[in-house]
């Protein structure tokens, strides 16, 4: 992709510009406005680590179900063979693989929560 | 037609306030799709009332809609805050007369209901280890209150609520392995049925109000109110979306299982078991990521096309990231 601007980098011209103009508003439009900035960070975020968390998706389905893929077949077959009950948590190598997808999707969407088993810094 | 709610107002305030009486400081609060909040106040010969106007301003629907009227919300209040529990004082029930639609009127309660702030704010540091036992004793007194008549409340339990997000998750098409995983979990490890109790469907922090000396002050929020395990409510407000960074402590950010438990027991409620609360606690983090999913759905059916909606669709995985640890511990 061209780097002069990256995609990125535009997405945080557009964030750091509707922080700029927040203070102007409405309370109901700042509050948008803050989402709306929160949304072009996430698309950044998307940008620069969706490729290596999706390949690390695939590996990690792939492993469960024993075959190669593209994602959205992997996801679907892994979806469907859970809910018929032939993988569940008893599965070896199932949660693991979940753990990985949920960390790296939760990176991109939302890297400041804090998910349940995490121990607060003192 | 859009409602000119700052004159209805100014009729009310002279039907409740009596000769004399005016309105003073209308402003709207906030609002979603279909509902707003108002703060407005009277005066007049009397000493002045701060009150709150709430009123659903879209149409509702009690055949597909999971709320409640705001009459039987309103009923509900009473009837809980005469059990004792902490609610906010019902002034006014709207009739067609004041030309508000469906709306209520109640009085204005002073506290924080941000939940960042009760989890982290100094201000909050001497009473917050109280706030858990707290909300034991008031769902204990929720839960001890007969329903009032004629108001209709659905009754769930945990298939039944599993069955209904369910066919919400598959109806939006999304593919979530972590949240079909956690509905083949939880199936399996659905509670022995208990004697159904009034709940308050919505009990999480963010629709408590708590002040800084007293703590725990007033329950907002009824419209999902309905009647089920006592142990759901309790494992709502344990879901790690609603403890605000703060996930060492399960109860709302701000306390312990066993004080909840504690206060619950103390407070006249039968004993229920942490095993209980925690198959509630995980249905909550799945109930919440399938919420987000028809938050993004409205959007994507052009229903709400606010920022707001697609944002709280990316918010599926905290969910998962919570949902995987809690069957990686398993119930």
């Amino acid at each position: 992709m061209i780097t002069h601007p990256r995609t990125e980098e535009l997405a945080q011209a557009v964030a750091a510009w509707i922080d700029q103009i927040r203070p102007g508003l409405d309370p109901r439009n700042a509050f948008l406005a803050r989402v709306a900035a929160n949304a072009m960070a996430t698309i950044g975020r998307e940008i620069t680590e969706g490729p290596a968390a999706e390949a690390a998706a695939v590996a990690a389905m792939s492993g469960v179900l024993g075959r190669a893929g593209a994602y959205d077949e992997l996801n679907t077959d892994l979806c469907a063979r859970i809910r018929t009950g032939e993988l569940g948590v008893e599965t070896p190598g199932l949660l693991p693989a979940l753990r990985i997808m949920a960390a790296d999707q939760l990176a991109i969407d939302q890297p400041s929560y804090r998910p349940e088993g995490i121990s607060f810094p003192a | 037609m859009t409602l000119d709610v700052p004159e209805a107002l100014s009729r009310l305030a002279r039907r409740l306030g009596g000769e004399g009486a005016r309105l003073a400081d209308a402003g709207r609060l906030s609002g979603g799709a279909s509902m707003e909040t108002w703060a407005f106040a009277i005066e007049g010969a009397g000493p002045r009332e701060d009150l709150i106007l709430r009123r659903r301003s879209a149409p509702f629907d009690p055949e597909n809609a999971r709320a409640i009227s705001l009459a039987a919300e309103a009923a509900l209040i009473r009837a809980t805050g005469a059990r004792g529990a902490p609610v906010p004082p019902v002034r006014h029930v709207c009739d067609d007369a004041d030309g508000l639609g469906e709306a209520y009127v109640m009085g204005r309660v002073a506290g924080e209901t941000l939940g960042k702030r009760i989890v982290s704010d100094p201000r909050f540091d001497a009473v917050r280890g109280k706030l858990a036992r707290q909300c034991g004793e008031v769902l204990a007194q929720i839960h001890a209150t007969p329903p009032p008549a004629g108001l209709n409340l659905k009754t769930v339990d945990g298939v039944g609520e599993l069955d209904r997000y369910e066919e919400v998750y598959r109806a939006t098409g999304a593919g979530r392995p972590i949240l079909e995983l956690a509905f083949q979990y939880l199936r399996k490890h659905v509670p022995e049925p208990v004697e159904p109790t009034l709940l308050h469907g919505d009990f999480r922090n963010g629709n408590l109000m708590f002040d800084p000396q007293r703590g725990l002050v007033t329950v907002l929020d009824w419209e999902l109110s309905h009647i089920g395990d006592p142990a759901e409510d309790m494992g709502w407000i344990c879901t790690n979306s609603w403890r605000f960074g703060r996930p060492d402590r399960p109860v709302g950010g701000f306390g312990d299982y066993a004080d909840l438990l504690a206060g619950y027991a103390a407070a006249g409620g039968k004993p229920i078991d942490l095993a209980r609360v925690r198959f509630w606690q995980m249905l909550g983090s799945l109930r919440w990521g399938v919420m987000c999913l028809t938050m993004y759905m409205s959007w994507a059916d052009g229903v709400d096309r606010s920022v707001e909606r697609p944002m709280i669709g990316r918010r599926v995985s905290e969910t998962e990231a919570d949902l995987v640890t809690l069957l990686e511990q398993g119930l």
